[in-house]
């Protein structure tokens, strides 16, 4: 039992009216790690962890978590997991205690032991001195964390977070990945869905690349790196005016990037970077700085689905 | 791209230790009982009405205005006097506020679903109906409150109540079981709507036209044929009938019976529906 896989899916699929919003997605997510599921806004994610998490039934392909299957086993597989949805989905009228005690009196603690597990749960994720204010007056990270809190009140084997960080400040978003790996070091598999390329190369020991309800790749973000060749150099300079003029030097394939001082150059190797930066310096170009490196998930993302991650503000995914 | 380290460590004010600890005192407790888990969904709904108190004052605050302007404006030209018209109008209110009341069992699971609690709630080991039965047996008690306004009102603008105490009670508790079954319409209306206000909206909208036409303001037969036919079978006619009949001490037994299934059958039709669009949405 204890060695059966976190989650283990075959051809699932669900559609909506005429969209394929799942349309066959394998997956096989070993226990114990964080396991990123990648990819833009509708591309699935959502209704994927909706139908693991119980949530929604698959109208085809099967899926089992922690060896129980998610239609037949529903409720085994609830007792398992805990899901912390895109929505911070925490009552807004109640107090951030109110919140903890409700889900520990549920779950099967009396009176007396929801009070203390509350209490200790707000304490861990620093929200003891905002215990008794309604949790509308919070701010986006503490919602967040009284979020993951309540999913935590008792322990999950396996934990689906849905895109845990949009729209929070870079400061709680790296609180939530604190969490997030304390979790993991504790023994609970995470299976993370995101649409940020940094939070899945920061967390994920594994990542499956999923775009138009199916998955497209998978494999360690290395390997994902690997996958696309070599990386790239990627140049600031002084004076954001100089830019064009910099980019006729790198010829052809120079790429200018969203930071208007910067621009770069795929698929160099250590003697064309030189060779490069040398140009530019000898054209009196000023450069502030520039790396050279293995290629990011943005370009690992472009070259398998043929178009950019979209990193704008999620749009709530109908389901 | 990964250059955003601008916030050092100590600045970050979740424990990771505690989380820690957290994390390893988590075990299971035993999984609680159905009634257990539905008191507790209750409790969620007295906390509701702790917070947020606008939401009963609200409806409350309409047939309360109503009962004031329809009695001293309109009273005499209805009634003869205001004291009669009162004792005509009151039972009426009771039944209107009550009712109103009742339409924010589907705004409210509405805005459940709409902020993703529902959700949770769903991917809970409990009975899944739970937090349903919870939250509609919650509303009860704003039903009592929502009665307990305008009977005190009600007295204090010189209602003279032959049935008694009992007679009150009675009429409260007609009331109230009538609108249980109602708020099963409205949770339904509650799933298939896509905003908390459309639900509000489609609520009162549907609510509105039943109350007017029915025996709440006026004797019915006052009123031409066709219109004083349709008032004579609306369900919120025979409430009206039952209440008024148990607050002046002249119980009317038909009506009575008429209220009480009246409530099994919205509840029949529309308890089992609302599971149903529940357990899929």
């Amino acid at each position: 039992m204890s060695d059966s896989p976190a989650i283990e899916a075959e051809g699932l699929a669900k559609r909506f009216g005429d969209t394929r919003a799942v349309d066959g997605v394998d997956l096989s997510v070993a226990q114990g790690a964080v396991y990123g599921v990648l990819g833009p806004n509708g591309a699935g994610k959502t209704t994927t962890i909706r139908m693991l998490a119980t949530l929604l039934a698959p109208d085809a392909g099967r899926a089992s978590v922690l060896g129980h299957d998610v239609v037949s086993e529903a409720d085994t597989v609830r007792s398992l997991v805990s899901l912390t949805g895109q929505l911070a989905s925490v009552d807004e009228d109640l107090t951030g205690r109110e919140n903890l005690v409700l889900m520990a009196r549920l779950l099967g603690h009396d009176r007396a032991g929801a009070r203390e597990r509350g209490n200790e749960l707000l304490e861990a994720f620093g929200l003891a001195d905002a215990a008794n204010r309604q949790v509308k007056n919070y701010s986006g990270g503490m919602r967040r964390r009284l979020d993951i809190a309540a999913s935590i009140v008792v322990t999950p084997r396996l934990m689906f977070l849905d895109e845990p960080t949009t729209g929070l400040d870079p400061r709680s978003r790296n609180q939530v990945w604190d969490i997030v790996r304390a979790l993991v070091g504790q023994g609970t598999t995470v299976l993370l869905c995101t649409q940020y390329l940094e939070e899945a190369d920061q967390l994920a020991d594994r990542i499956a690349v999923i775009d138009h309800g199916r998955v497209i790749a998978e494999g360690t973000p290395a390997q994902l790196k690997a996958s696309v060749g070599r990386g790239s150099l990627h140049v600031r300079l002084l004076e954001p005016d100089q830019r064009a003029r910099a980019a006729d030097l790198l010829g052809e394939e120079a790429q200018l990037e969203p930071d208007p001082a910067g621009l770069s150059l795929p698929g160099a190797g250590a003697e064309q970077a030189s060779a490069a930066i040398a140009a530019l310096v000898a054209a009196g170009i000023g450069v502030a700085g520039f790396s050279l490196g293995q290629p990011s998930l943005d370009e690992v993302f472009l070259a398998l689905t043929g178009h950019p991650a979209e990193e704008g503000e999620a749009e709530q995914v109908a389901a | 791209m990964s250059a955003l380290e601008t916030n050092p460590a100590a600045e970050r004010s979740p424990e990771l230790s505690q989380v820690h600890a957290a994390l390893v005192a988590g075990e299971r407790p035993p999984r609680p009982g159905i009634v257990a888990q539905c008191l507790t969904f209750g409790w969620r709904g007295m906390l509701k009405i702790k917070h947020v108190p606008e939401q009963l004052i609200d409806v409350t605050l309409t047939p309360v205005l109503f009962l004031l302007m329809f009695t001293y404006l309109f009273g005499g030209a209805v009634a003869g006097s205001t004291g009669d018209y009162l004792q005509f109008l009151l039972p009426g209110m009771l039944v209107q506020s009550v009712l109103f009341v009742s339409v924010y069992s589907g705004v409210a699971l509405n805005t459940d679903m709409t902020k993703g609690v529902v959700d949770r709630f769903r991917s809970l080991p409990i009975w899944r109906p739970a937090p349903l039965v919870g939250a509609v047996v919650g509303d009860s008690v704003r039903y009592v409150l929502a009665s307990a306004i305008v009977v005190v009102l009600g007295l204090i603008m010189g209602f003279d109540a032959e049935g008694g105490v009992p007679g009150v009670i009675a009429a409260v508790a007609i009331v109230c079981v009538f609108s249980f079954g109602l708020s099963w319409a409205f949770t339904t209306l509650g799933l298939v709507m896509r905003a908390p206000n459309a639900v509000m909206n489609t609520g009162f909208m549907l609510l509105f036209p039943l109350v007017f036409l029915s025996n709440i303001f006026v004797a019915p037969d006052t009123l031409p044929g066709w219109l004083e036919a349709f008032v004579d079978v609306n369900p919120i006619s025979h409430l009206t009938t039952s209440a008024r009949g148990l607050m002046g001490g002249d119980a009317e037994t038909g009506s009575i019976l008429i209220s009480l299934l009246s409530a099994g059958v919205l509840t029949a039709v529309f308890a089992p529906l609302t599971v149903r669009l529940y357990r899929k949405a």
